[in-house]
């Protein structure tokens, strides 16, 4: 069954990930831009980051027939220092023409401080001068319930931003359903210890429905598992979900969200 | 979505047939984590915040209400409305240290 999977971060998974995700259906990945797993030393890295996920991961997916997109931004991790993040944030626009750029992404906030959410509302800016698509990262466990009001609250007072336009990930059950409520996409992101296990997944789908919502695996350096979207898959049918419902929440729902931007065509 | 209570495709005894066994085990492990907490020598410290977040929680598994992973989900999380003034750390504890967030 072909899939898409709309937050994996391929720079940190090998080759051998592409062609199991090939093999597993996988036609189309978003790339959000994030943290290394370490803080840069420069903004010089970053451009070479942004070069990483526009020109050389896209070859690399296509090798396997896979479609590659990507999202630009300074992660919140490394948003604590303004000037460096605000030295980074001045890069991104001589890269959002790129073909493969769907958006700002993955911005958000990681311990809800104060400079994480001036950096955040600099992106938010960014995007709504430059109309671009959002995606959102909210943050982890005990930071998550606050973090994502505060994203909310700091999208609606951009006063440009329309929530229809904005996929806010890692949604949990606490968080689900205020941000469907105000009119966002919502992403539910499949780790084996944090954030959702498939069932999980499958119980919120069973719960708040199959609309504005997707699952994504979010694969990158981490503990984390490539292939977890086809393994959420699984869990629908075992549960006697038809076939049609993962096709609407794994491809129709991506399409139709991704699909707000022109750069972004459907796999066939 | 169906305006049914009953979301899930499988009928309860499937779905006690699929997950069963699963769940028990996950729940001799926490058992078991609690008796390991016991036998660890708490040096003079106070209970660990994260300890009474789950003993918190726990309680919301048997209370008979719904909506528990929600409300488990809730019981470790900052309640709090402010941003805090610097970020202390990138990582997280897994449960709020009651640290409120100051002016």
């Amino acid at each position: 069954m072909k899939y898409i999977d709309p937050h994996i971060h391929m720079v940190s998974r090998t080759t051998d990930d592409y062609a199991r995700m090939a093999l597993a259906g996988c036609v189309a990945l978003t790339e959000p831009a994030f943290w290394a797993g370490f803080d840069r030393s420069s903004a010089q890295g970053f451009f070479d980051y942004f070069r990483q996920l526009t020109e050389y991961e896209p070859k690399r997916a296509a090798q396997f027939g896979i479609q590659h997109y990507t999202w630009l931004c300074i992660n919140p991790k490394e948003a604590e220092d303004p000037g460096f993040a605000r030295d980074v944030i001045a890069l991104i626009p001589q890269f959002l023409d790129r073909p493969n750029v769907l958006g700002i992404g993955e911005i958000g906030l990681n311990k809800n401080s104060r400079n994480e959410l001036q950096i955040l509302e600099a992106q938010i800016a960014l995007a709504a001068e430059r109309d671009q698509l959002i995606l959102v990262h909210t943050p982890h466990l005990e930071d998550k319930l606050k973090g994502t009001r505060l994203i909310m609250d700091a999208l609606r007072a951009n006063g440009k931003i329309e929530p229809a336009r904005v996929l806010i990930d890692h949604v949990e059950e606490h968080t689900v359903k205020p941000v469907l409520d105000r009119g966002f996409w919502a992403g539910m992101t499949l780790y084996p210890d944090t954030k959702c296990t498939p069932q999980r997944a499958a119980d919120i789908f069973e719960t708040y429905g199959n609309e504005r919502l997707w699952i994504n695996s979010a694969g990158d350096w981490g503990p984390s598992d490539p292939l977890a979207v086809p393994k959420c898959h699984q869990e629908l049918l075992r549960r006697g979900h038809p076939a049609s419902f993962i096709e609407k929440v794994s491809f129709r729902n991506p399409v139709e969200f991704l699909g707000q931007s022109p750069k972004f065509s459907a796999p066939a | 979505m169906s305006a049914s209570k009953y979301t899930c495709p499988l009928p309860r005894a499937k779905a006690l047939d699929a997950y069963f066994l699963e769940h028990r085990a996950k729940l001799i492990d926490l058992a078991a984590f609690l008796d390991r907490l016991d036998r660890a020598d708490p040096q003079g410290a106070a209970e660990d915040f994260r300890l009474a977040a789950l003993r918190q929680a726990l309680a919301i598994l048997s209370d008979g209400r719904g909506e528990r992973a929600r409300r488990v989900l809730e019981c470790f999380s900052d309640p709090t409305a402010e941003p805090i003034p610097k970020a202390p750390m990138k990582g997280a504890l897994g449960a709020w240290d009651g640290k409120a967030a100051k002016p």
